[in-house]
């Protein structure tokens, strides 16, 4: 069994911190990981490697720097890592990175592809279905359990209000909830390998076939018109007094207001 | 793509086991105010099987058009046949704005849409507007954790697409007295479109607890201590006909269930009152919430962010506040 996981490698955005003086982000010292939705999907991919053998491969679109979440993907146990990465590729939407990872994984072959279900710093959930149609493959989204069931996998799908089990035959797409797993440590021995032993695949524009006006900014329907942070709101009166009083002003607002 | 050939909004209403969902009535609303800008029309798409019923409250709500696709295929929301469906009358209809609530289905089935025909998709989004320059709909959405915001267009490309954020957008007031059309549209369904099989469908059966309709909220953070201390907070809520809700760390803790946590990958809520109790105010949790028409926070840290959103800040231990809020509360009523 070939499994393809799809991971990004993105700022800890629970890190982040908004400058009370001047509303902007102070991105200094905020680490970057590796996405918690792809990291289970990672987990979901080694233990069915575990139980019943397969090959997983990790990919990633992103920067030269995102190594370091496919070394820790290696280090996790996954046999073979590529990364995705070219000037051309910059400033895509959900379309052009879709777009383009399909392409790259048209190269490849599998039966089971895993996408985190959203990436915590654009927190679109789309990548994952849209290279589903790429591809033209079924897609099951929001998965938080996985059984293989012969050439199919029987999946628990959530919804707000209840789930549904679904039966789907390979080759398919599936993206994961974080709450599916814990995912692994690192072992000690897996990350020697990862940094010794095996190596990171790299692929550029020219190693994928793809139409050009399909990558990169030019490639993307949605552009960022502006982007910034909401000013904040103007603060009321902060008291310090006793709980009676406190609770007396409380009720009196509560009367200005209409509300009791 | 000739885009002046793109015209109207569309919204799809999404209905689960008959039930027309919330933000679909929302998204007419919305859909409602930008098509009286554009001078352009606004139509409700609704998929599923036996629904024929559901079309006219559609325009009641601000529809001047429904297109109803009923089909045993239909019945349970499923990928494939569903997106064929909205794939179909998009390419026949060719509108310009296509709004979909940003649920569970919604988020699974417009990003295969948009994928399909070709166009960009922007998802979660919080505020929508027009251009007055060149009729672009604005879509305005949190990014990065919620710790900032993005207006994002779609100048090339049509339908511009968008999922929406339930809970953000106004309902329109139900007028039965408006008159709309109804259109039957059919969809040819072939096997090869069912191609997963639902073993399955549950329905939760936790109690159902929705925050984002609730008018009065009393909200527990870590300063509330430990999981008991959420009944006297309960008592506040009975006592103001409200509802417990909670920050994303006393949920990660166990303290109480998710389908109560306010802020990112939470829900976004905009009640009456708000009383956050031991919040300190994450970035993700203030973009949850601060949309609330009177904040009342209640905190033991006199440099708490959420003083910073709150309308009245209160520095003290909560245990002792809300218990003499329970009290002050129940002698105002007996004085009434």
């Amino acid at each position: 069994m070939k499994i393809i996981v799809c991971i990004k490698q993105v700022p800890d955005t629970t890190e982040v911190r908004l400058d009370p003086k001047t509303g902007t982000l102070i991105r200094e010292g905020v680490p970057s990981i590796m996405n918690p939705d792809d990291k289970s999907g990672l987990e979901a991919a080694l233990q069915l490697k575990d139980e019943f053998g397969a090959e997983v491969t990790v990919i990633t679109m992103g920067p030269a720097q995102a190594e370091k979440a496919l070394r820790e993907a290696l280090a996790m146990g996954a046999d073979k890592a590529i990364l995705l990465s070219d000037r051309a590729f910059s400033g895509a939407d959900t379309w052009a990175t879709s777009s383009t990872l399909a392409a790259a994984i048209r190269k490849l072959d599998y039966d089971l592809i895993i996408a985190g279900r959203q990436a915590i710093d654009g927190d679109t959930a789309q990548v994952g279905p849209q290279i589903a149609e790429h591809l033209n493959l079924p897609q099951i989204s929001y998965v938080e359990n996985l059984e293989l069931a012969g050439d199919s996998l029987i999946l628990k799908r959530v919804f707000e209000d209840g789930y549904h089990k679904i039966k789907v035959k390979m080759p398919c797409l599936i993206t994961t909830l974080s709450e599916m797993n814990m995912p692994r440590y690192m072992s000690v021995g897996g990350i020697l390998d990862a940094y010794r032993e095996k190596e990171i695949i790299k692929w550029s524009l020219n190693d994928i076939e793809i139409d050009t006006a399909n990558i990169g900014l030019k490639g993307s329907p949605t552009k960022v018109k502006k982007s910034f942070t909401k000013g904040a709101k103007s603060a009321g009166k902060v008291y310090e007094v006793e709980p009676k009083e406190a609770a007396k002003l409380i009720v009196e607002k509560l009367k200005e207001k209409f509300i009791i | 793509m000739n885009i002046s050939e793109y015209k109207g909004v569309f919204v799809f209403v999404e209905q689960r086991d008959g039930d027309i969902q919330r933000v679909s009535l929302e998204l007419l609303g919305k859909g409602r105010e930008i098509g009286d800008k554009l001078g352009e029309t606004v139509t409700a798409v609704i998929l599923g099987h036996n629904i024929k019923d559901k079309t006219k409250t559609l325009i009641h709500y601000g529809a001047d058009k429904v297109i109803y696709v009923d089909d045993e295929a239909l019945a349970i929301y499923m990928t494939e046949p569903y997106t064929k469906a909205l794939t179909q009358i998009t390419n026949r209809d060719k509108p310009g704005i296509f709004l979909i609530g940003a649920t569970a289905i919604g988020r699974d089935l417009a990003p295969r849409v948009s994928a399909r025909i070709h166009t960009g998709l922007t998802a979660d989004c919080t505020s929508l507007d027009i251009d007055d320059e060149n009729k672009n709909l604005l879509m305005t959405r949190p990014a990065f954790g919620g710790n900032i915001m993005a207006t994002i267009i779609c100048p090339d490309h049509r339908p511009q697409m968008s999922t929406v954020r339930p809970g953000v957008m106004q309902l329109f007031e139900k007028d039965e007295s408006r008159q709309g059309e109804i259109e039957e549209y059919k969809v040819e369904f072939s096997k090869e479109d069912s191609n997963v099989e639902i073993l399955e469908v549950a329905k939760e059966t936790k109690q159902k607890i929705n925050i984002e309709e609730a008018n009065v909220l009393i909200s527990g953070g870590r300063g509330v201590g430990k999981s008991e201390n959420f009944e006297v907070l309960k008592e506040l809520a009975e006592e103001l006909d409200g509802q417990v809700s909670a920050s994303r760390a006393v949920v990660d803790a166990g303290w109480i269930d998710r389908n109560h946590q306010v802020g990112q990958t939470g829900k976004t809520v905009r009640p009456d009152l708000y009383v956050a109790c031991g919040i300190s105010g994450a970035i993700q949790h203030l973009a949850g919430m601060e949309e609330s028409e009177l904040i009342i926070a209640i905190n033991k840290d006199s440099g708490a962010p959420i003083f910073e959103v709150a309308d009245v800040g209160i520095v003290g231990d909560i245990n002792k506040i809300v218990p003499a809020l329970i009290e002050e509360l129940a002698a105002a009523k007996d004085n009434k």
